[in-house]
């Protein structure tokens, strides 16, 4: 506001005429408008988490969600694992997820790793496929990967077909992430330790693999909640082997258990958690 | 590996024995990198789409002995004509989606790029909040919140503002407003990063060369703000255009788009070759789309890793 100060007179001093005077900073009801906005639309976009945990308190008659909130219990809490096939669909998911994001952090990294750094014949159409892979709708993918395993019949659809599934929808993830990472790191250092005479493994491990790693954090923890998460894909080729969403949606029929805000409030805080000490991490390394 | 070594890599000159041999094995890092993700994803996302290819041109049924390749193309003829309307239903809910996406969304991006100041990361943060709840459940939780005696439609019914009769669930509006909330943080976030590496210095140059807010607004921050626009409108068409989800859970079976369809034959009815030419038919679209969006901004512009991440 000061430089508006200073300059209008000084040209028109210059000019000789009056100048309209600058416009600056929004009218003062309008000033409002945006934050006001702003804060409604977070409450847009966070309201149906709320929902969730609230409902996970609801002292509810019937063991199935109701519109009403009945008054506060912690019976859904103490009871989080009554009901078996509840318990066995969050386990099935875990036991996908995390070998799931294992594997495709170690794939994706690579790839990220060569997309990233070096210029090669295959470049192109390697960032095209990865670039195909998450563009393309999910149904198409989950489509596509039933009619494999229905045609090739090798591995019948279930735990198998399902992690295998979801290592090939997380890896494109983590490449394109860990790619991101790498193209933004100081090569210099990596040539300073080859000019110290470090092989290239080592300085691979030394200093390479340090400095991508909140890349690789990041795509690993991108990689397990979107194996958490996925319905759609898990939806075509898992068959009868159901994991947390796919029971979920079964039970919708039915009436929803009050179990299942609980462990989406679990796996809410625990994804949260996850997030912000990946950005902790992340701000330390650079 | 001894052999670089041996020699300083600074030397800029005289050539050192087994130089060639040396950018040879340098030439092949980058494959070596790329084999076993590349591998990958040539057995488990490019094959796969070749065999759904080839389911698609199939014929025969589950009753008559299988399927057996007999290159029919009919299964697309079959699959166009008998669907049209839930192609251009899923692509007109999907363009109302986009667009009140972008609407809702461009401000709010605006505000915690321009005004968030310190806030920034964590109004961010509660952007993306929806995405550690899973997809199922807060599609759920939009149901019990639209629900004809709900928390929204309960009270203004109560009130006489809306008659008995009114309601939102099993209708397009249920369908649509879904699908826009459920994509919205993919709206947000592209629009974010690229309104949040504008220089800010060239607002303030265009209001000291008179420039209302406005003005300014338009002639300059919304021109460079448009590859985030690009990046959301493909990063929710896309999805939003295959979804099948928020269609199941909050509409009727007039609201049934192309997905319900894909996911039904494939799932309920086995009709798998008429299936795979709708899913191929839905992928060539969307692979053009995406197409000419890589085209326009590359496939590895911020705004897309940005909006994927």
């Amino acid at each position: 506001m000061s430089a508006t100060a200073t300059t209008a007179p000084a040209r028109a001093r210059v000019e000789t005429r009056e100048l309209p005077p600058l416009h600056r900073g929004p009218r003062r009801p309008a000033r409002f408008v945006l934050p006001v906005y702003g804060v409604l639309m977070i409450l847009y976009l966070t309201s149906p988490v709320f929902l969730m945990i609230l409902y996970s308190f609801n002292d509810i008659p019937q063991e199935r969600q109701t519109l009403r909130f009945w008054g506060f219990t912690l019976d859904w809490w103490k009871n989080l694992f009554d009901i078996p096939g509840l318990t066995a669909a969050l386990q099935h998911s875990l036991a996908v997820a995390i070998p799931s994001a294992l594997a495709a952090t170690a794939l994706g990294t690579l790839l990220g790793l060569a997309l990233g750094r070096y210029r090669f014949a295959a470049r192109g159409v390697t960032n095209f496929v990865i670039f195909l892979a998450i563009a393309v709708p999910e149904i198409v993918l989950g489509s596509s990967l039933l009619s494999l395993f229905l045609t090739t019949q090798a591995v019948p659809l279930g735990y198998w077909t399902t992690l295998l599934s979801h290592i090939s929808f997380s890896v494109p993830f983590v490449a394109v992430v860990v790619r991101a990472r790498v193209q933004g790191m100081d090569r210099a250092l990596e040539d300073a330790a080859q000019d110290l005479f470090a092989s290239p493994v080592t300085a691979f491990f030394k200093v390479t693999l340090p400095l991508i790693m909140p890349g690789v954090v990041a795509g690993g923890l991108l990689a397990f909640v979107l194996s958490l998460d996925d319905f759609v894909i898990t939806n075509f080729v898992s068959g009868s082997f159901q994991t947390f969403p796919i029971w979920v949606y079964g039970a919708t029929r039915i009436g929803l258990p009050p179990q299942v805000n609980v462990m989406g409030t679990l796996l809410f805080i625990t994804g949260l958690v996850l997030a912000l000490l990946a950005a902790a991490f992340q701000r330390k390394r650079t | 590996m001894a052999a670089t070594a041996t020699a300083p890599r600074t030397s800029p000159v005289p050539p050192v024995p087994g130089e060639r041999r040396r950018s040879l094995r340098k030439r092949l890092v980058p494959y070596g990198l790329l084999a076993p993700g590349g591998a990958w994803l040539l057995v488990l996302f490019l094959f796969p789409v070749g065999i759904m290819a080839y389911t698609s041109l199939k014929s025969g049924g589950l009753l008559s002995g299988g399927f057996r390749f007999t290159w029919e193309w009919g299964n697309y003829v079959d699959a166009l004509t008998g669907n049209r309307a839930y192609f251009l239903r899923s692509i007109g809910y999907s363009a109302i989606v986009t667009t009140t996406g972008l609407l809702l969304a461009y401000p709010l991006a605006y505000w915690i790029a321009f005004r968030g100041g310190r806030w920034k990361s964590s109004l961010l943060l509660l952007v993306l909040l929806p995405f550690f709840v899973s997809f199922i459940i807060r599609t759920i939780q939009w149901k019990f919140i639209l629900a004809d005696d709900g928390i929204v439609l309960g009270p203004l019914k109560d009130l006489g503002i809306l008659g008995q009769s009114f309601h939102v669930l099993a209708t397009p509006f249920a369908v649509i407003a879904g699908i826009t909330y459920n994509f919205l943080p993919f709206t947000t976030f592209p629009l974010y990063v690229a309104l949040e590496r504008i220089d800010r210095s060239l607002v303030e140059a265009a209001k000291d060369l008179y420039a209302s807010s406005a003005t300014a607004f338009w002639r300059v921050v919304f021109p460079l703000s448009l590859p985030g626009v690009f990046a959301a409108v493909i990063l929710t068409f896309v999805p939003a255009t295959g979804d099948y989800i928020n269609a199941e859970i909050l509409g009727n079976p007039d609201t049934t788009m192309i997905g319900n369809i894909i996911q039904r034959k494939f799932l309920v009815t086995l009709d798998y070759p008429e299936a795979a030419a709708l899913s191929i038919v839905l992928m060539i679209g969307m692979v053009i789309l995406a197409s000419i969006y890589a085209r326009i901004l590359g496939t590895e512009d911020e705004t897309v890793v940005a909006g994927v991440a």
